[in-house]
Formats: C-alpha cells, sequence, structure tokens
C-alpha cells in the first residue's frame, strides 16, 4: 500500500513536469503569484492542463484495458493492438463519418465501441478453432485478423478520401489535444473502475471456464464485461488521441512479474503504471526535438519493443507460461 | 443425495455416456473406476454441470443442476478436474481464498480467514502459501487446487484424479483426509480414481464404468472381487486379504 502510494506521487510529479513543458512559457511560482501573462495562463488551461489529463486517463485507461484482454484471454500477449480491436474501432469510426458525418462525437464513439466489440467477439471465435493454444499464436492470429480488418479499412478511406483522417486515428498523439477535445476520455476512467469493481469476478474467469462455473459464476457473462470494458477504451482512446501500441502489453506484464495476477491488487498498479509510462513517454517526445514533438505512439513503441523483446527473452528462460 | 437419470452425452456417433442412471447416498466416498474412455469423467462433469448433457437429469438434494442458479449450486457443490492449466499467476493463498468466493463475493471476513487457512493447513502448504502456483511442482499444484476446493466447503465434493502427479506421501496423505472429511465433517465426497487399490482401501461404495455405462455397484468389500474386476478391466486380477483389507494384484 505505501509503494502503491509512493507510485501515485512519483506520477503526479511527472504530471506537474508535463504541465510546464512547452514553447510557451509558464512557471509554477508566476501561475501561483497571479503574475503569468495572461496569454500563457490561457494557453496553460486550454492546451497544457486538457494534455496532461489526456496523458494520464489515455495510459491508464490502455493499461488497463490490456490487462482485462491478458486475463479473460489467459495469454500474456495480447492487447487491443494485437486482437483486432484498435483495428475494428477504426473501421467502426471511419463507417460513422462516412455514413453518419454529422453526428456527435460521443455518438461516433459508441458506433465504434460496438465495432471493437464484434471485432474482439470474432477474435475470441477464431481462437476457439486454433487447435494448438500456443502463447505466441494466439497474438499471431490477432495481428492477422487486425491486419485484415485494417486493410477493409484502408480500401474504404481511400475510395471516401479519409486517409488523412485515418492515419491521425492510427497514429496516437496528443500535441492536438485541446480543451474540448479529450472529455470523452473520462469515459477510459469508467472502464477502469469498472474493471477495479469487477476485478474478482475478471480473476476467477481468467482461471478458466471450469473454474468459474465452480465458483458459480456465468463465464459468458463475466467475459463479456471483460469484452465492454475493453471495446469502450479502445474506442475512447482511438477517436479523441489515435491508437497507442505496446503500452497495454508493457505495464500489465511488469506488474503480473512483480505481484501476480489477482487484480484486486494489480489494478491500481497497472492504472498509475500506465499513466506513468505515458506521462514519462509524452515527455521524452516533447524534449528530443524541441521546440517539436515526436508523436507519442513513436516514443513508446520504441521503448517498448525494447521492453517486450526483454519479456519474451526472460519467459523463454523462466516458465512455459510465459 | 445425487441422483442422475437416463444421463447421456454422445460426440459425433459416439456415445461417451450411455443412459446411466445412479444413486449415490449422502455421506460417506465414493469413488468411480473404470478402464481408460469409460466416460468417468464425462459423468463427473456432468453431475457437476461443467458440461451439459444430451438427455437425462441429474439432481443433488432435489436441486436440478441444469436448472439451479450456478450460484446456490457453489454452496452444495464443488468440483475439481483433472488436468487444471492455470495462467494466472496467482500465489496458493489467493487461490484457496477465490473458494469462497460464492459465499463473500470477494470480501472476506474473519470466518473465512479460518477456512483459508485450514485448508491450506490440511493440504500441508503453510509454508508455501505466498508462493505463485508457477513456482509450484505439479503435485503441489494439485495440493493447491483440492485446497481451494475444501475451502469452498460444499456437502459435495468431486474430484476427477485428485491423486494426478503426487508422490506416494501424498496420495495417502489425500486420500485420509477426504476420508477424514467425509467421516468428520460429513461430506459426501465422490471421486475417479485409478488405482483400484486406493479405492478399495478409502471408500465405502464404489462404481465401475465400461463402454459409457455402469458395468458394478455397490459396497466396496463386494466390488474388490476377483470376478467383478477382471470382468471390468477385461485381465486377469487377483485379490488378495492383507491386514483385513482388499489388494488387488494385477501385475506380471
Amino acid at each position: 500500500m505505501r509503494t502503491l502510494i509512493l507510485a501515485a506521487i512519483a506520477t503526479l510529479v511527472l504530471a506537474t513536469i508535463s504541465l510546464f513543458i512547452g514553447v510557451s512559457d509558464v512557471s509554477l511560482p508566476a501561475l501561483l503569484s497571479g503574475t503569468a501573462d495572461p496569454r500563457a495562463v490561457e494557453v496553460f488551461f486550454i492546451s497544457r492542463v486538457p494534455r496532461t489529463l489526456a496523458v494520464i486517463l489515455a495510459g491508464s485507461a490502455l493499461a488497463i484495458s490490456g490487462l482485462v484482454m491478458q486475463i479473460i484471454v489467459r495469454n500474456r500477449f495480447v492487447e487491443p493492438s494485437t486482437s483486432g480491436t484498435m483495428e475494428s474501432a477504426a473501421l467502426g469510426f471511419l463507417v460513422v463519418t462516412i455514413f453518419a458525418p454529422g453526428w456527435p462525437l460521443m455518438a461516433k464513439m459508441v458506433v465504434s465501441a460496438l465495432f471493437a466489440l464484434g471485432g474482439t467477439a470474432l477474435f475470441l471465435r477464431i481462437l476457439r478453432y486454433v487447435p494448438l493454444r500456443d502463447v505466441l499464436l494466439v497474438p499471431l492470429v490477432g495481428i492477422m485478423l487486425g491486419g485484415v480488418i485494417g486493410a477493409v479499412t484502408t480500401f474504404f478511406a481511400y475510395r471516401f478520401e479519409l486517409m488523412a483522417s485515418l492515419l491521425a486515428w492510427e497514429v496516437g498523439d496528443f500535441s492536438g489535444v485541446l480543451r474540448g477535445r479529450f472529455e470523452l476520455l473520462w469515459f477510459g476512467l469508467a472502464g477502469t473502475i469498472l474493471a477495479y469493481i469487477s476485478a474478482d469476478r475478471l480473476t476467477v474467469a481468467g482461471m478458466g471456464e471450469d473454474f468459474t462455473t465452480n465458483l458459480g459464476l456465468n463465464y459468458k457473462a463475466v467475459m463479456t464485461l471483460g469484452l465492454v470494458i475493453v471495446s469502450i477504451v479502445s474506442a475512447v482512446v482511438l477517436v479523441s488521441v489515435g491508437a497507442i501500441p505496446f503500452l497495454g502489453l508493457i505495464v500489465p506484464n511488469v506488474v503480473s512479474l512483480l505481484i501476480g495476477d489477482n487484480m484486486r491488487r494489480t489494478v491500481p498498479w497497472v492504472a498509475i503504471g500506465g499513466a506513468a509510462f505515458v506521462l514519462a513517454c509524452d515527455i521524452i517526445g516533447r524534449l528530443v526535438r524541441f521546440p517539436y514533438e515526436i508523436p507519442i505512439s513513436v516514443v513508446v513503441g520504441v521503448i517498448g519493443s525494447f521492453v517486450f523483446l526483454y519479456m519474451l527473452l526472460r519467459s523463454k528462460r523462466g516458465t512455459a507460461n510465459g | 443425495m445425487i441422483i442422475t437419470s437416463e444421463v447421456t452425452k454422445s460426440y459425433g456417433t459416439s456415445c461417451v455416456v450411455d443412459g446411466v442412471s445412479l444413486t449415490l447416498p449422502k455421506g460417506g466416498v465414493t469413488s468411480i473406476i473404470g478402464p481408460n474412455g469409460a466416460g468417468k469423467s464425462t459423468l463427473l462433469s456432468m453431475v457437476s454441470r461443467l458440461m451439459s448433457m444430451d438427455r437425462g437429469t441429474v439432481t443433488i438434494d432435489g436441486l436440478d443442476v441444469s436448472k439451479t442458479s450456478g450460484d446456490v449450486l457453489a454452496r452444495r457443490l464443488s468440483i475439481l478436474r483433472q488436468d487444471n492449466h492455470m495462467t494466472a499467476r496467482l500465489t496458493v493463498e489467493d487461490l484457496v481464498s477465490f473458494g469462497r468466493y460464492p459465499y463473500t463475493k470477494g470480501r472476506l471476513n474473519a470466518d473465512d480467514r479460518v477456512h483459508i487457512a485450514n485448508a491450506i493447513g490440511y493440504l500441508d502448504l503453510t509454508a508455501l502459501s505466498g508462493r505463485f502456483l508457477d513456482e509450484l511442482s505439479g503435485g503441489q499444484r494439485q495440493r493447491a487446487f483440492v485446497a481451494m476446493v475444501l475451502c469452498q466447503d460444499t456437502d459435495y465434493v468431486l474430484l476427477d484424479e485428485p491423486l494426478n502427479n503426487l508422490d506416494m506421501k501424498h496420495a495417502m496423505g489425500m486420500m485420509r483426509l477426504l476420508r477424514k472429511a467425509a467421516d468428520e465433517l460429513g461430506k459426501t465426497v465422490v471421486l475417479v480414481l485409478h488405482d483400484i487399490n486406493f479405492a478399495s482401501w478409502y471408500s465405502d461404495h464404489i462404481v465401475a464404468m465400461k463402454h459409457g455405462k455402469v458395468a458394478a455397484q455397490g459396497p466396496a468389500k463386494q466390488m474388490i472381487r476377483p470376478d467383478v474386476l477382471s470382468g471390468i478391466y477385461e485381465m486377469d486380477i487377483k485379490v488378495h486379504e492383507i491386514g483385513g483389507q482388499l489388494i488387488s494384484v494385477y501385475y506380471g
């Protein structure tokens, strides 16, 4: 518990650093004493605060959706971008953008979430026919499914001249976040809270169908609950900031190595870890080529692939289950 | 009392369990024996509602397992199948604690903690309670699963091959423990066993299955007979009485 509080404080420090990085000069003392340039203060509240909040909300929600996915699929290497979920969310968003461009963002997000749900359900359905439930075969199937769905999305985006929008959804980037353009991410927090409330049920489902039935739970219902959490979070993040790869793999796996898979204990760690990791990556992305920026998905992708490789090699030495 | 009536299960054209009607009395230890593919595990899975049946009904103390809510059944009956692949990294204590889930829905009180500590103690796992399951040997893991099922504290305890992966000492310890659960706590224990000597020594009733049907059933003493066993297993089995217990010899 104490280490968890320390981790939360460290995350807050990162968040504070994140607030005061940027071209426009706002400093903490000036802001507090009221002597800051009014234009800079405006920038602070319209751009900096929303951006930092968006980073925290998206980071924790994506890490949680990865955790939920890994528990219910019972595979360490699945997350929304290795199970066709993100690609399905993008397809849904494209479909609603083509057929109902005037709908409010909220409605578009719902359509996107429904597609994500359908795509992930299809992934689970396909897994039933995979004879060997090999640890690495499962995410490979997901990546292939994502590839097929992504190809369909690209085809229609090209036909309807929406390639630029599609690119924006597929490459996560926080630089465009302003007040009024990130509020949907609060639904991500709702997903995190829902995961915490249902932590015991999801952990039981992670023990497999027989154990779940023995303990008196409806396996299908718990699986559906997990899928709904993952789909909503994926759609929300995709619609507001774009996809961020690897995040849902790294954070939950590191937490699992350290403290195991009992979600009652891991959900707070994964949420805080996800926020801290994305905050750190976002700060790096903004400092490397200051005053320019590297998109978050690139920074997370580079750091994430190294961590991921390390985990893969480590799991070879360790247990067979990875 | 567990009553199965005309329970049937087929895969494609092969009928694995063929119209089994059985009455298992309340209390005591009942072992289901029989050759591979006789339908023992399938029957146990259907009795414990892990598997649906094609035909027939199963009632436990009058509750129809296919109609009663899973939550109610989870407080009457617990089941452990064989070959449990657990990918979740849980500690022994976490796993055993989940045995209380049907009562607590995750919020453990002092009484639950006593149950958990007792179950871990019975299975000789106290020293390992903080270890992750993937750090244990197969036998230790099997004991952890049984501890979880005992922690569920149900009137009926169904175990499929509970002696899997256990060495002689722990296999005997497990059977003694189940005997004690039946004698002192009034549990009804139903096992699928391969070792007929374990079945003979520790059970009250034996049900023998063959080709998806009940080939014979009765008190253990009447079942462990050369003619009965040889017919079931289609091999020559001799039975000796050693120290008042019937021991089958079938080597050589």
